[in-house]
Formats: structure tokens, C-alpha cells, sequence
């Protein structure tokens, strides 16, 4: 007979060195996810992610979107009776998961937060209409409604055209220092080195 | 010449193990001053005690020294042994050759040169002790209880069928605390008020029972046996002996509005009042704030307003000018049995108490939304509604009702970490009591635990759920607010996963247990300690959990941690027991290992009275024969002195010592090594 | 003491109007704002999905800026900014090692030295000089005063005074003679960084905070965040079911602009998608003209 195997307790160890949120404290009572505006959308609430990290057993919230909806409202961490953060935690999650397997993360987040990224990369700031563009590409909803830019431009806010800050090279460089250059990041949100 | 025995223990393997006790026995033999020495395998045993005793008769021992264990596992047992040999108990002293030396070492050899070290040292001490006697002191047998909650009644009734006097201070105008509140009770879901009223009327008709109600404790000094204590008895504006409780008086007082706490605000009483019908005194209060004579008075009107009350009252019994009295009772223990307070979710929150509100449940603003309390109010037949279950709102019978428990307790993040242990099952009870009055209404419980365990208790929060149909939601509530006219309820089930939003008609909220204001100036007068949320501390949570760590003050109750009614009648009972049994002797024993001034020598800079920490130490004026004012020198109560030593450090001439520990025993003992 | 402006993204694109009408109303009540010179966008919600550090150094980079400018505190009117560059700051004040190494990492000299104030504390500050240079006072207009999350949570980075009844946006609509309502979606989130991604989502929320508003009575949402205004006002259609009147949602800079008498153009309230003009028409203030 096989053994089953024995948790090393030691993803909840590296969240709590990560973090500073010992999920040991959390004892399920379930206000997070009472509070929790995505509550009714997601499989995976703020107390299931605590439950998982301190179980060790998170493989489910890599089969799941749960997580990546998560919008940091911060509600569930400013209610929590033991002080935990599970928003902060959902955040070393998605780190990790995306360092990890980046193809797990959904499609339109990650080209989001890429199309975000990639402007502030290139031009210091975001460029909305760059943005909204790549993320259409990305995604291939070109005709959903990412932001009706028509309406946008006639009220004039829009830009047509980016504007880049003179410092733009001290920004990549900071880009680079903290994604270690190309390629890392939510499903590759580090945003490619050259000038693209 | 001394004669000293030596006695070496093997404690089994203990010590034998380590220690080789026969060389000990051995080496000692040929120590000045020792004629006797042997070892054996258990000293402690009867045939080991049997052999102290006859080396004590056989060599005509001035000493012993027991080579064993810690003095404080045996020294008791063997200076026991040493007096019914005829020797004084305190020429007998342990030599610790077991936790200090076999259980810490391994190398045999240096271990045993050690034991016979550490024995040696203790020879030389018990050269140089003198013998001592024990010390006796007399005892007033009569207790003070205070607070007359079920805790407190129950201690004094059976003290004072124990044959104590009893002294009860209570600070309001009637006894019978929360449980005078409660409408039924479980698990049994008696009536409270026709379980606690017989014993209330019980303790204002027991002879050997004083009751000070609507006083407090002002100041405590003395010590075991020995205490003196001042009562302040707040000015009712009734003359206790003159009132008869006719009542007529409240029924006149045009001031009707006055927020009623005995209803816990949920219905009006005149300022002029008696808490409830069955009150123990049953003797109103004036309410000074809410007096319109007294409120003139602070505004500066001279013309004597109002006066309603005393036109009624037939006996002349109001007395707007009387004041606070205060009386000294002298007592030999105390039993402290002064209860608790609920948490409030208010923004407010008692200063310096770490504590804080629920601000996401609308800092209890939000219409009715209550607490336990003012349900038992409610659900009470002599409650403010007779017992019918309605919103204070709109006074509407609620169709849904969600009972939220764990508010405040086990919530570091307002402060309360522990769990208030009682409200599960009242909860639980709460529940039923609507079911039975309601049979339609809808009962909604959130919990995180359900902590039943008491004898029934279980079985008893399943019957709610299996017979009066509650809903049990595992799960803590994130949100109140008010919307229209129903509560709104956002909570999570954790077991079924749903997040859900109820109406509520209703909510009660089972707040967090807290002692009551004040406790821990109180705990100062009295020198006990509280632990950091203010609850009285026990001296031993498992083997001593009605005393103090002062002697001769116990607890019960409340006070000292949540508990039910079961519980804190049993610690009454208990504490009761234990002053009975101090006062079943007529003096009290004492070790005589307590500090003495030498008062020949004493210089009288008084420095060791600023030091001791237990105020042990007083004055006293030396005389000449002709009554002459000679010195004033320090002088040691033995009662409150506990032999800890700080005054001997301090004395600049060492001339204060705790006999059994002077200066040249200890400095034998060194020398020694 | 002098305040550095850092207007952020939005500010420059989507929420011209509340740059806008902040910079009217500064001129209007005396406070010059000085805007950071080559300010960097500060990260937003997607720097903290690739990691603390970056999301850490791009608003440092502004504190930076701002230091060097000389200024002491650095108005960030985004509460999403706002956010960012407080909690930046807080994160580098408790970690030491962060702290020495940010020089480095951003390449110019840093001391962590100026504060990081929101909208709210700047406009709350200046109540007494715009209460006494109000014009024109809303007549109590009901509004209701939107929060969302970013300028109240959490607490231990916003400097929040309470953060679940926050009253600081009340008592700026009390000043400016608007009444606000008692309503429950004050601190609810919009789900702003869902708004591209996620588009239901954010209907949901958004229709949710809107029904409540009006149930409580509300003419006008008042916010103090780009997120929370371009869902609430740009996607307000798609949440306003079978034909109910569309709720204007007025940046708190526009409203205190308005009590002070600003023209409604200078403060960008033409560039709405809601149209506020009907409601400014109703209570006497001067309609703004239409881009619609
Ligand atoms: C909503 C609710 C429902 C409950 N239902 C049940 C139930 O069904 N069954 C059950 O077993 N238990 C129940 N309990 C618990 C019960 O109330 C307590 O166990 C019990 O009242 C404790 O008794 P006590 O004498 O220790 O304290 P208390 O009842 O609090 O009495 C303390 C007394 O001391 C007085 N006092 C306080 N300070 C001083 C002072 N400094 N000087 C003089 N006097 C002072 C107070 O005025 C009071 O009269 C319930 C509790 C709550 C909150
Ligand atoms: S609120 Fe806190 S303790 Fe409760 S389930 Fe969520 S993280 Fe755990
Ligand atoms: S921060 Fe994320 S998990 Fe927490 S309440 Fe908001 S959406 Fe839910
Ligand atoms: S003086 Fe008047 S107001 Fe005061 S208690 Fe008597 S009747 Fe009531
Ligand atoms: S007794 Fe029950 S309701 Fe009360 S604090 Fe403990 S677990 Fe919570």
C-alpha cells in the first residue's frame, strides 16, 4: 500500500515570506467572500484560496479563472477579523502562476494587462488608443466594445497620437530590472525590449 | 556541638542513575559536624521516613539534611517527619541533588562530586538555623461578597448557611444581576426570574446575611484573616428604614422618559424607580440626573421644583438631601463576584482597552438590530412588550429573524480574541424561544463553530436545528445596513459556498462578554490581578481556579472568565467552600519564614517599608519604661509578609532578615561550596 | 507648503475634464499646483500582476521626481494614483533593504520624503476658502457620494479616518450647499480593473451602485476616481435598464467648480457621456454646451 503524501507546509511558508499574510490565521469564517463583489461570478473565493494556500493543494485555482478576476478592492482584507490579506495573497498567486504557467492565464486579462504595460513600456505613459488597439489584437474581439473610441474621441479623450516622456529610458530600465527582461510577467506582460 | 544526619536518596533511578548516593553517604560521613549519614533507594517511602526517624532518636540528631528531591516536592513531608521525632521542623533542610544535579547531568563522577557538594552547603546552612515556631493568626470569621449576581448570592447563601457572617455589596439598587434579565434558561429553558427570585428573597431574609445594595467597595486593607474594608453607600434619596417599597412614588414621578437599563433601553422608567417588581432591596433609587428637583438644582434655580415623589409617599421616606454614607466592615476573606458587561459595536469604545467597532454593521445604528440581551428582554414575560417578540422600530412581529454570533469575540481584529463560550447555547436558545412564540418566522443563525459542550448542551443546539427548524450559515457576515424597512444581511455560507443576501426583519447579534467596568480598579484595592482583557486572574487555571494569587480573596463568576449559570453558581459554591474551610480553624497557621526586625538595631529609615511590594511592613514607637517616646523603628506584619526578601536586600545595616534565610544561614551555605 | 501635481494617465485622456476642472478650481481658490515634470505612468492595476517590485518602482520614480522639484507633497486627484503612490511609499518606509535600493534601481537620487495626498484631503483642506468664495450653492441637490475602493482601502495605505463611513466627500458636497443621500454602494467596487477585460462584470457592479442611487434618491453620483467615472458614466447606458433617466456622475472638482461659479465648459463638463446639462438647467446653474 502507497503512502499518501505529506504536506510540507511549504507554500504557505514562501506566501508568508513573500507577503507578510500568515493564511495559518485565517479560520474560514467566510467574510471575505460575504464581501467579496466577485463572489457571485467566481468558483474560487478569497477563503477557498486561504483554505488552498494553507492545505498546500492550489492546483484548482490554476484549472479555474477565479483568481484572475479578483479586482484588489481590498474588501475582503479590510474586513478580515486576523488581518489577513487574501487580496494580497490572490497577488503572489498570480505572480507565481504567471511565472510559472502563463498559458493559464485567460486570454483577456492577460492581453489587458499586456497591452497596458507594453505602452507604459514604450512611451512612459498610457497610451490609450495603443492600447485599446493591442488589446483587440490580442484578444480578437475587434469589434467588441473595448472602449468605444468614437465616442472618446469626440469629446476629446482621446489622443491619437502617444506621448512619450523624455525619461522613457529610465522607466525601461526599470521595466527590465524588475521583469528580468523579455518575456516574464502575467502571460508575458514584461513587454518585448525594443521599440516595437 | 551540632549532631547532623545525613539521609541520601536514590529516588530509583532518579538519581541513583547519575548520582552514586552511597560515596555521597560516604563522603559526608567524615564532614564536621555530621554523625550520621546513610543512603536509600526510596527516603520518601515509609520504611525511608522510619529510618530518619530512628537516626533522629538512636544519634540524638540537632539536624537533618534529606539529599533528594526539590524542597519543593518534599521538604513539607520530611520536616513533618523531623517534628514527630521531636525535632524542630526547621532544622531540617533538602539538599536538591535530583533536578539541580542527577536530571542535568550525565558524567557519573562529576555528578556525584556535585550531590556531595550541594549537600555539604546545606549541612553548614543547617548549623547555623535556629529552630522557629509556626505562626498563628486570628481569624474574622465573616466574609465580603461583591456583587450580587448568581455568582455572588450563591457564595453568600452558602456561607452563611455554613454559619459565616456574610457582608454583600452590590452597586446596584437591587441583586440578582444578568440572570434577573434573562427570560428562560438554558438547557432546561426554566424561568429565570422564578429559579433566581426565591434565593434573592432568600438572602434579604437570612440573619447572618448583611446586604449593602447600591453601594460599593471604596478601600481594602489588611490581609488574610484580617481585612478591613470601607463601603460607600450611594445616596438613594430614600431612607432605607423609613420606605416600605409601597411604589407610590414611582407612580407619581411626572418624569417618565428616562431610558430604562434594566430593559436595556428598550422601555421608559420614571426617574424615581425600582428595576423590576421582585427587586432585592425592594426600595426605589432617585435618579439625580434625570430628577427635575436636581436638574433645576444644577441650573441654578433655588425654588424647591417638583416634589411629586415626596408628596406621595405616605412614610416621608424621600430624602433629597441625603448623601453618600460609608460603613467599615471588618472581614477575614473576600469572594469576588462582580460579572460581566456585553461589547458594544458602538464607534465608541472604552479608552485604553484596545478595543474597537463593527463599523461594516453600522456601529449599531441601524434600526432593530439588538443585542442578545435586549432579546431576552423582549422574549421575557415581564419584559417591556410581556414577552411578545416585535421590532423596537415599528413594533411589528419579525417574519425572519438572523442571529449573528461571534460579534466581537474571536475577533483579534477589534481586540477580543477569545471565545465568550455562552453564546452558542443562548443562541440556540433565542431560536427556540421565537420559534414557540412565532411558528411561522424563519430563524437564520450564522455561526463559525457551534461550542456546545456541556452536559445536554449538544443536544440542545441540535434541537433547534432538528426540531424548531433553524437555519444554521456557517459563516461570518460581511454587512448590515438598513433598506427600507428590512435589515439587509450579506453573508457567505462556507459549507454550501453560496454568497447570500437576506431581508432580516430582525437581527440579534450575540456580542462578545466582557467584565465589568471598573474591575480593574477594583482588582488595585484589592491587590489581584486581571489578565490583559480585565478578567479577575484565577492562582492556578487547572488546580486552584477560585482563588486569588492574594490570599484570602477569591473569585467567582463572570468575573473571572464567560460562564454560564451552572458554572458560575458551581465557582460560588466553591469559593464558599474554600472561605468556610479557612474559617473552620480558629487561627490561622502560617510559616514562620518571614521577615523580623531587629528592632534593637533598627535605625528607623523606613526604607524597607517603600520597598515591599505586598505593604507589609509598618511602624511602631519604641517606649522606655516611663512611657517615653524613645525611637520609631519598621516593624513586619507577619500575616502579610510572604518571605520574599526584598527588605532584607535592602536594609542598609541588615537589620531586617526572613528568619529560615538570614544573611549568615546563607552565607554558611556558600561558604560551603 | 508647496504641492506637486501628478495628474496620471486618465488625467491626461479619459478624465481630461477632471484635470480640468481641478486646475480651475485651484486657480479659483489660490492653490498653484506645480505637475511633476516628465511624470511616468504609475503602474495602474497591471504592474502588481507582474510584481510588487515594478509596481513599487514606477510610482517611486514620480516620488522621486517630485523630491527633486522640491516640492513636500504630491497631489495624485486619480484615486487609482493615489493608491499606487501611497502604497509605494508606505512599502519602501517598512522595507529597508527596498528603501536602499531604490537609488539604483531608479537610476536618481530617493529619500522618501514627500507625502502623497488624494483629492479629498486637498479639497477638505481648502473647505474654508471655497466655502467663502461660493456663488452659486446647489440648492440640496441629492447626490450620492461614490468612494469605490481605492481611496479608502486599505486603510493602513489610504489614511482612511473610518474606512466603512468615510464622510470627507459628504462634507465637501455639504460646503458646496448639495445634500447628499444615505445610500449602501458608497464603498462598493466598480470592478474598474475589469473594464476592458471583462465588460460584464462591470455592468453588473455598475448597475447595482446606480440602482441604489437612485432608489435613494440621488439626482447626481459624485466620484473622485477616472475608473469609477468612465464605468459609470461612459458605460452607463448598458447598465440602465427599460429607459430610466440617465444619472450624471460629476468628478467632486466639477461640483466644487460649479459652487464657485466656474463656467461648466472650463470645468469639461460638456465632455460627458451623461449629460449633466438637463440637471444643471433644473437647478439653475448655467447648461454646459454640447459635444454630444
Ligand atoms: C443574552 C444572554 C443570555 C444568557 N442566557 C443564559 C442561559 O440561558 N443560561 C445560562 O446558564 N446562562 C445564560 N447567560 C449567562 C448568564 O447571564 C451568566 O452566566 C450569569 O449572569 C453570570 O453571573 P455572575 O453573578 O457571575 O455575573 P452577573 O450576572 O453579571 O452579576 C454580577 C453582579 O455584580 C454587580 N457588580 C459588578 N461590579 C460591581 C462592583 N464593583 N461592586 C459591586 N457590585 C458589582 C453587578 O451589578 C451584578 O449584579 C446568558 C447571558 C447572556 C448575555
Ligand atoms: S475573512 Fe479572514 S479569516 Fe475569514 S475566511 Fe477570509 S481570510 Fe480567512
Ligand atoms: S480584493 Fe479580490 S478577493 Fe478581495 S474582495 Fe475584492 S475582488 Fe474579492
Ligand atoms: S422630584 Fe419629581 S422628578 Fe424628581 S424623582 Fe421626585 S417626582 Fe420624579
Ligand atoms: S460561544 Fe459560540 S458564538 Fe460565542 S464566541 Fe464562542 S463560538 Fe462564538
Amino acid at each position: 500500500m502507497s503512502r499518501s503524501p505529506v504536506s510540507d507546509g511549504g507554500l504557505r511558508e514562501r506566501i508568508l515570506q513573500e507577503t507578510g499574510v500568515n493564511t495559518a490565521r485565517c479560520y474560514q469564517c467566510g467574510k471575505c467572500s460575504a464581501g467579496c463583489p466577485m463572489a457571485a461570478e467566481t468558483r474560487w473565493r478569497p477563503h477557498d484560496v486561504m483554505r488552498m494556500v494553507n492545505t498546500g493543494a492550489v492546483g484548482p485555482l490554476q484549472d479555474d479563472p477565479s483568481i484572475w478576476l479578483c479586482l484588489a478592492c481590498e474588501t475582503c482584507a479590510s474586513r478580515c477579523p486576523n488581518g489577513c490579506d487574501p487580496a494580497r495573497v490572490i497577488d503572489a498567486l498570480r505572480e507565481r502562476f504567471a511565472r510559472e504557467a502563463p498559458g493559464g492565464v485567460p486570454r483577456p486579462v492577460a492581453a489587458f494587462h499586456r497591452a497596458f504595460l507594453d505602452q507604459v513600456r514604450r512611451h512612459g505613459r498610457s497610451f490609450e488608443l495603443g492600447m485599446v488597439m493591442e488589446y483587440k489584437l490580442r484578444t480578437g474581439a475587434l469589434t467588441e466594445d473595448a472602449l468605444s473610441a468614437p465616442g472618446l474621441l469626440a469629446r476629446g479623450k482621446l489622443s491619437l497620437t502617444p506621448s512619450r516622456i523624455s525619461g522613457i529610458g529610465e522607466v525601461r530600465r526599470i521595466f527590465d530590472a524588475c521583469t528580468g527582461s523579455a518575456g516574464t510577467g502575467a502571460g508575458g506582460t514584461g513587454a518585448g525590449g525594443d521599440d516595437r | 556541638m551540632a549532631r547532623i544526619g545525613v539521609f541520601v536518596c536514590h529516588c530509583g533511578e532518579n538519581i541513583g542513575r547519575t548520582v552514586d548516593a552511597s560515596s555521597v553517604a560516604e563522603a559526608l560521613r567524615s564532614h564536621p559536624g555530621v554523625v550520621h549519614a546513610e543512603d536509600y533507594r526510596y527516603m520518601c517511602s515509609d520504611p525511608g521516613q522510619t529510618l530518619v526517624r530512628e537516626a533522629i532518636a538512636a544519634n540524638r540528631l540537632t539536624g537533618v539534611v534529606v539529599a533528594a528531591c526539590s524542597p519543593h516536592m518534599h521538604e513539607r513531608t520530611f520536616r513533618k517527619v523531623v517534628a514527630a521525632a521531636g525535632l524542630n521542623p526547621f532544622l531540617c533542610e533538602m539538599a536538591n541533588i535530583r533536578e539541580q544535579c542527577s536530571w542535568i547531568h550525565e558524567d557519573r563522577e562529576q555528578a556525584t562530586g556535585k550531590a556531595i557538594a550541594i549537600t555539604r552547603a546545606l549541612v553548614e546552612k543547617v548549623k547555623a538555623n535556629t529552630p522557629l515556631e509556626t505562626i498563628r493568626i486570628p481569624i474574622e470569621r465573616r466574609a465580603l461578597v461583591i456583587g450580587g449576581g448568581i455568582a455572588g448570592i450563591q457564595a453568600a447563601l452558602d456561607l452563611a448557611d455554613g454559619g459565616a457572617e456574610v457582608v454583600l455589596v452590590e452597586k446596584e439598587s437591587s441583586i440578582g444581576g444578568h440572570m434577573s434579565q434573562l427570560s428562560e434558561t438554558f438547557p432546561t429553558l426554566d424561568c429565570s426570574q422564578c429559579i433566581l427570585t426565591p434565593r434573592m428573597v432568600e438572602v434579604a431574609q437570612h440573619p447572618r446575611i448583611r446586604l449593602y445594595a447600591y453601594s460599593e467597595v471604596e478601600e481594602v486593607s489588611g490581609y488574610i484573616g484580617n481585612f478591613e474594608v470601607k463601603v460607600r453607600r450611594k445616596a438613594r434619596s430614600v431612607n432605607e428604614t423609613l420606605c416600605n417599597g409601597c411604589g407610590a412614588c414611582t407612580q407619581a414621578c411626572p418624569n417618565r422618559k428616562v431610558p430604562n437599563e434594566f430593559e436595556c433601553g428598550l422601555g421608559k422608567r420614571p426617574a424615581i424607580s425600582v428595576p423590576f417588581p421582585q427587586a432585592v432591596p425592594n426600595m426605589p433609587v432617585l435618579d439625580r440626573e434625570r430628577c427635575a428637583r436636581f436638574m433645576a438644582i444644577r441650573k441654578g434655580i433655588t425654588k424647591a421644583v417638583c416634589g411629586k415623589c415626596a408628596e406621595a409617599c405616605t412614610r416621608g421616606a424621600i430624602d433629597f438631601a441625603q448623601e453618600d454614607r460609608f460603613v467599615t466592615e471588618k472581614v477575614g476573606a473576600i469572594i469576588i463576584a462582580t460579572g460581566y458587561q456585553l461589547y458594544s459595536i458602538g464607534k465608541e469604545q472604552p479608552e485604553g482597552e484596545g478595543l474597537s467597532g463593527y463599523g461594516e454593521y453600522g456601529y449599531g445604528q441601524v434600526p432593530d438590530v439588538i443585542d442578545g440581551l435586549q432579546f431576552e428582554r423582549l422574549a421575557s414575560a415581564s419584559g417591556p412588550t410581556g414577552g411578545r417578540i416585535v421590532r423596537p422600530s415599528d413594533g411589528r412581529v419579525p417574519k425572519r429573524v438572523v442571529f449573528l454570533q461571534c460579534v466581537g469575540s474571536r475577533d483579534p481584529s477589534r481586540g477580543i480574541p477569545y471565545c465568550s463560550k455562552i453564546c452558542c447555547m443562548y443562541v440556540a436558545k433565542h431560536v427556540m424561544l421565537y420559534r414557540h412564540k412565532v411558528h411561522d418566522g424563519e430563524a437564520v443563525v450564522f455561526y463559525m463553530d457551534v461550542r456546545a459542550a456541556g452536559k445536554g448542551y449538544d443536544e440542545f443546539t441540535r434541537r433547534a436545528i432538528e426540531e424548531e427548524g433553524a437555519i444554521y450559515r456557517r459563516g461570518r457576515v460581511a454587512r448590515l445596513w438598513r433598506d427600507g424597512d428590512v435589515v439587509k444581511v450579506q453573508g457567505f455560507d462556507t459549507l454550501s459556498g453560496e454568497p447570500l443576501l437576506l431581508d432580516a426583519d430582525l437581527v440579534v447579534l450575540a456580542t462578545a462578554v466582557r467584565p465589568q467596568p471598573g474591575i480593574r480598579a477594583l482588582a488595585q484595592k484589592l491587590s489581584v490581578s486581571c489578565d490583559q482583557h480585565g478578567f479577575i486572574n484565577e492562582a492556578h487555571p487547572k488546580l486552584r481556579p477560585v482563588e486569588t494569587n492574594t490570599a484570602g480573596i477569591f473569585v467567582a463568576g463572570a468575573c473571572q472568565a464567560p460562564r454560564d449559570i451552572p458554572e458560575s453558581v458551581a465557582m460560588g459554591s466553591a469559593a464558599a467552600a474554600k472561605v468556610l474551610g479557612l474559617f473552620s480553624k480558629a487561627e490561622l497557621e502560617r510559616e514562620p519564614t518571614v521577615a523580623r526586625v531587629d528592632a534593637a538595631h533598627c535605625a528607623g529609615c523606613f526604607l524597607c517599608e517603600r520597598v515591599c511590594p505586598y505593604g507589609a511592613v509598618g511602624r511602631r514607637e519604641v517606649r522606655d519604661r516611663a512611657g517615653r517616646l524613645v525611637k520609631v523603628v519598621a516593624e513586619v506584619n507577619p500575616g502579610v509578609c510572604q518571605g520574599c526578601g526584598t527588605c532584607q536586600a535592602t536594609c542598609p545595616g541588615k537589620h531586617v532578615e526572613v528568619q529560615g534565610f538570614t544573611d549568615q544561614q546563607i552565607y554558611a551555605e556558600i561558604a560551603a561550596l | 507648503m508647496r504641492t506637486g501635481y501628478f495628474p496620471g494617465c486618465s488625467l491626461h485622456g479619459t478624465a481630461r475634464e477632471f484635470d480640468e476642472s481641478l486646475r480651475a478650481v485651484a486657480g479659483a481658490i489660490g492653490a498653484p499646483l506645480a505637475e511633476i515634470d516628465d511624470w511616468n505612468c504609475c503602474g495602474a492595476s497591471s504592474a502588481h500582476v507582474v510584481g510588487q517590485r515594478l509596481a513599487v518602482a514606477l510610482p517611486a520614480r514620480n516620488l522621486a521626481l517630485a523630491e527633486a522639484q522640491g516640492v513636500e507633497q504630491v497631489l495624485a486627484p486619480c484615486a487609482a494614483c493615489y493608491n499606487r503612490l501611497a502604497k509605494a511609499r508606505r512599502v519602501i518606509e517598512e522595507d529597508e533593504a527596498l528603501r536602499r535600493e531604490m537609488p539604483e534601481l531608479l537610476g536618481r537620487p530617493f529619500g522618501n520624503r514627500v507625502a502623497v495626498r488624494n483629492i479629498l484631503e486637498f479639497l477638505t483642506d481648502a473647505l474654508p476658502v471655497i466655502e467663502a468664495r461660493l456663488v452659486h450653492a446647489f440648492g440640496g441637490l441629492p447626490l450620492a457620494c461614490y468612494y469605490g475602493c481605492l481611496l479608502v482601502r486599505p486603510a493602513s495605505v489610504t489614511s482612511a479616518e473610518d474606512p466603512e463611513h468615510p464622510t470627507a466627500m459628504e462634507q465637501i458636497a455639504r460646503a458646496c450647499g448639495a445634500a447628499p443621500v444615505t445610500w449602501h454602494m458608497g464603498l462598493e467596487c466598480c470592478g474598474g480593473s475589469l473594464s476592458v477585460s471583462r465588460t460584464g462584470s462591470v455592468i453588473r457592479l455598475g448597475r447595482a451602485i446606480l440602482e441604489d442611487a437612485r432608489k435613494a434618491g440621488a439626482e447626481a453620483l459624485l466620484v473622485a476616481c477616472p475608473m469609477c467615472h468612465s464605468n459609470l458614466d461612459f458605460r452607463q447606458r448598458a447598465m440602465t435598464r427599460d429607459g430610466r433617466p440617465p444619472i450624471p456622475v460629476l468628478y467632486v472638482t466639477e461640483l466644487v467648480g460649479l459652487a464657485l461659479g466656474i463656467e461648466p465648459r472650463r470645468l469639461g463638463l460638456d465632455r460627458h457621456f451623461v449629460s449633466p446639462a438637463p440637471l444643471l438647467a433644473r437647478r439653475g446653474q448655467a447648461p454646459a454646451g454640447g459635444r454630444h
